[in-house]
């Protein structure tokens, strides 16, 4: 075997459209070209602009929290443009008529990589961005406890998102879903490279996704400012905690189960091969338990971002806090008691899905909680219907039919019926669309300005939150109808003139959510270019609840120039209130930031050479890879020079000029909230 | 990972004197907790085995058949006593021991570590020769990998033993390779427990 492993000219994305041309290999060649072309133009830009410099002193060798955050949201804007384009292209395939432009094994890419991107390197990326930016801020910390790991854990992910992306330019991704059920995906029945894609992208982001977690728990336990006691953290905070630790339990069976699969297929072990004593159920049980903690992974940071938005914009401090965080906690002890409701059909005996379908149901008590916290919090209040609220509100209605159909599927005897439906496809979009996504997009909305110190653009933020109400509604309740007319998920192309009406709509739905997509993009443009006029460098442009609100905007690289005091739990709401325009400083002592390094993203270029070499069974250059990864480990654990400081004396600067900012800066009233007039903290505070 | 400590925030601020004691002690918990994840990846491998022993024999051998506790016996052995001379190594670190006793009961300890590897090792190319790889059935497959997976990690701590060795001369008994030694340690007991699961699951329990 060459040094290139099983790589070949036909793996390269154009000569499959000159070989066999056909609109479908024609959209792939496009598709790889999109890659190829989009990586060059960037690179122009980058040259023409002179930006590569800056690009690496303050990105990409950062190890700011803030930054990393910033890095993981457009890694997820950036796939999330992919996700949504391929959903766009199977609604098209489904209308066209039968058997469509895409041929069957295109089609199964299609859902394949959508799937995968839409978990791993959308859902994921984005909310560890969020809780990257604003965890630390919330509990009055300057960092993540490990900076170092955390550019790690960034790197990692951006080299498995790399790989799929690669999987449109080299080689093929693979066929089977994004849960890529062995036999199917063993060697003998999905022989080239695409599964062995699926397992390395996953294995890159997974093993990040767990240093993350770590680095989320450990922050949390050991860097909370002194006083805040666990009940006196934010809800954002507490939804992070327990995220982290799903993540750090939750993460693991992955890993095990796709490195078995990846045994099974490449020494041809047999953990999960249909003969010499396989057992493929063990994948699904291993996947599974790893699968639905990860939708409460992706969850439950979504919910802590509503429970901040809700308050602010409500004017009214959370409803029922206790009874909230109990409520996050219970969803994650339960979250590891429910996983055999993903195959309730493949063969356990009913008592055991009788068990499971009740331990199903039972989360949705807990969730049902926060939903009346969510709704009393907003009862008389004086609401103000900004993008990221719009968000928050579009959920909660979305949200509670998605729980309701949820309900119903965890019912053994009715999951049978509609078990590989479209009606599950719907279900499960419409759990993560408004669960998910929407959380994120409130969260951007809502804490955009802590990172670059403007507001963005309401007016466009307002139209593509409607974009992507009517869009999803459009485009998944005649998922659901269909669904329960027996139409099946994953499958190229529809014979039953039925369907037909309703996925025309569904089309449109499509498109419309694209057309959201689209307005958030002309969102960003436009603030940007707007930036002067919706500059807020006082801070706290929302009448905010949070001590991340008392920073000024953009929050400096320290983040806080003395430790607040933790008084209460809110004490930026009580500083407000006492007539205060920034809190008292503590003490003002030199500290330590982490210096910036380009050893992480090293370590992610290696990781990822790595990998890719398993992929294409380049054994010398895995090996090498391999190697080179802790090398350079090894280097940076000769470097003990890590940190530099910053006086005392900086930060009392830092903290007079913010000072003297707010003051000069004049006070506004609350309905001057989304005007230009908004140049940061305003000073209505109601109770 | 050990170089990612930092002592930013409320920890350092609140007590300059005492930062890198509360660095140490951080860095210790997160690997706990990085232990912990580890935990689940051998209970799966664990779970799977119990699996594959009884459903996943198919042509090959039964354990019954292919282990003798002799061995095995020998393996434990080194590695408990290897365990006890670690204790033994941080102790007296902890006492204020001299560095080159330190290193002593270290190389004492990565001695064992590889005896056990070694003897390990010496069992796999028997199974190995008589033509019980782990292509054979789903039960070997297990088999080589929970065993394999615990060796993958003994190797690892031999390793990262004799790098921290060679770390020591060049940096002195500091802080920084203090609490590096005590994070290997934590790994090497860690090993340890995970051996007697793995001894009694599947040697005594496959025997009898």
């Amino acid at each position: 075997m060459s040094i290139l492993g099983s790589l070949d000219w036909n793996d390269i994305f154009i000569v499959p459209f000159f070989t066999d041309p056909s609109l479908s290999t024609g959209i792939a060649a496009g598709a790889g070209g999109i890659v190829v072309l989009g990586a060059l133009a960037v690179m122009v830009l980058l040259t023409v602009k002179g930006w590569w410099k800056p690009l690496w002193s303050n990105w990409i060798t950062t190890l700011d929290h803030k930054k990393i955050g910033v890095i993981y949201i457009v890694l997820a804007l950036i796939m999330l443009i992919r996700g949504v384009l391929e959903a766009v292209v199977m609604r098209a395939q489904q209308v066209s008529p039968a058997p469509g432009f895409l041929s069957v094994e295109h089609h199964a890419e299609l859902f394949s990589t959508h799937g995968t991107i839409m978990i791993f390197f959308v859902a994921m990326p984005f909310l560890t961005g969020v809780i990257n930016v604003v965890m630390p801020l919330q509990i009055g910390a300057r960092d993540m406890e490990f900076p170092f790991m955390n550019a790690v854990s960034l790197w990692l992910s951006i080299g498995g998102a790399a790989l799929v992306m690669a999987s449109l330019v080299v080689g093929h991704f693979e066929t089977g879903g994004w849960t890529a059920y062995p036999p199917y995906t063993g060697i003998k029945l999905s022989p080239n490279e695409g599964v062995d894609y699926w397992i390395w992208s996953l294995g890159l982001t997974s093993v990040g996704s767990t240093l993350s977690g770590i680095n989320f728990l450990v922050t949390i336990y050991k860097q909370r400012a002194p006083g805040m006691k666990l009940f006196d953290m934010s809800i954002f905070a507490w939804a992070t905690l327990c995220t982290a630790i799903l993540m750090i339990f939750a993460m693991m069976p992955l890993t095990v189960a796709s490195l078995m699969l990846a045994l099974d297929r490449q020494a041809g072990f047999h953990f999960f091969t249909a003969t010499q004593g396989g057992n493929m159920m063990n994948f699904a049980n291993m996947f599974w338990l790893f699968g639905h903690p990860e939708v409460y992974i992706l969850i439950l940071p979504a919910f802590g971002v509503f429970s901040e938005v809700i308050p602010t914009f409500s004017g009214k401090k959370i409803y029922g806090y206790t009874s909230l965080v109990w409520a996050t906690i219970a969803i994650a002890v339960l979250s590891f008691t429910v996983w055999v409701h993903h195959f309730f059909t493949m063969g356990q005996t009913a008592h055991l899905n009788a068990i499971f379908g009740i331990a199903t149901m039972t989360i949705g008590v807990p969730t049902g909680v926060k939903v009346f916290n969510w709704m009393l919090t907003m009862w008389r209040g004086k609401l103000r219907f900004s993008t990221a609220m719009l968000f928050s509100t579009g959920f909660i209605f979305t949200f509670v039919i998605g729980g309701i159909t949820g309900v119903m599927l965890a019912n053994p005897t009715i999951d049978f019926a509609t078990h590989n439906s479209l009606f599950l496809v719907a279900h499960f979009h419409n759990m993560l669309i408004p669960g998910l996504l929407f959380g994120m997009f409130a969260a951007v909305n809502y804490w955009f300005p802590l990172c670059f110190g403007f507001r963005l653009d309401e007016k466009w933020g307002r139209r593509s939150f409607w974009l992507w109400m009517i869009g999803f509604y459009g485009a998944f309740m005649p998922l659901y109808a269909i669904g329960l007319m027996g139409a099946p998920r994953r499958m190229a192309f529809f014979t039953e003139p039925a369907y037909f009406p309703w996925l025309v709509i569904a089309m449109l739905g499509a498109l419309c959510v694209l057309a959201g997509l689209t307005a958030q993009i002309i969102q960003v443009w436009v603030s940007v270019k707007n930036r002067e006029s919706l500059m807020v460098p006082a801070g706290d442009p929302w009448d905010g609840r949070g001590i991340e609100w008392s920073l000024g905007c953009p929050v400096p690289e320290y983040d806080f120039s003395t430790i607040p005091a933790m008084t209460s739990r809110e004490p930026w709401v009580d500083a407000k209130e006492a007539g205060k325009r920034v809190m008292d400083p503590t003490e003002f002592v030199d500290i330590h930031l982490p210096k910036p390094t380009g050893m992480p993203f090293l370590v992610g270029l290696v990781a990822t050479l790595f990998a890719f070499a398993m992929i294409f069974q380049m054994w010398l250059i895995a090996a090498v890879g391999f190697v080179a990864m802790w090398v350079l480990v090894l280097i940076r654990s000769y470097d003990t020079d890590w940190e530099e400081t910053v006086t005392a004396e900086e930060l009392r600067e830092g903290y007079e000029a913010h000072k003297r900012l707010v003051e000069t800066t004049p006070q506004i009233r609350l309905d001057d909230e989304f005007t230009t007039k908004n140049r940061g903290l305003i000073m209505e505070t109601q109770v | 990972m050990s170089a990612t400590m930092s002592n930013t925030g409320a920890a350092h601020a609140a007590s300059h004197d005492h930062g890198h004691h509360d660095k140490t002690g951080t860095v210790i918990f997160g690997f706990w907790i990085f232990l912990m994840s580890d935990l689940i990846a051998f209970s799966l491998m664990i779970a799977n085995y119990a699996d594959a022993e009884w459903h996943g024999i198919a042509n090959g051998p039964s354990p019954h058949e292919l282990f003798s506790l002799g061995l095995p016996t020998i393996e434990t052995m080194a590695l408990l006593i290897s365990t006890f001379t670690f204790g033994i190594c941080t102790l007296g670190m902890k006492y204020g021991a001299s560095m080159k006793r330190t290193v002593g009961w270290l190389v004492v300890t990565l001695a064992l570590g590889a005896i056990f590897l070694g003897i390990e090792l010496y069992e796999f190319h028997e199974f190995w020769t008589e033509g019980n790889t782990p292509q054979v059935s789903g039960f070997l497959t297990a088999y080589y990998s929970l065993v394999g997976l615990h060796g993958l990690h003994v190797t690892s701590g031999i390793i990262w033993g004799i790098l921290l060795m060679v770390q020591m001369k060049t940096f002195g008994m500091n802080d920084l390779i203090k609490s590096r030694l005590v994070r290997l340690g934590l790994f090497w007991h860690m090993l340890d427990i995970v051996w007697i699961a793995l001894f009694t699951k599947v040697y005594l329990m496959g025997v009898l």
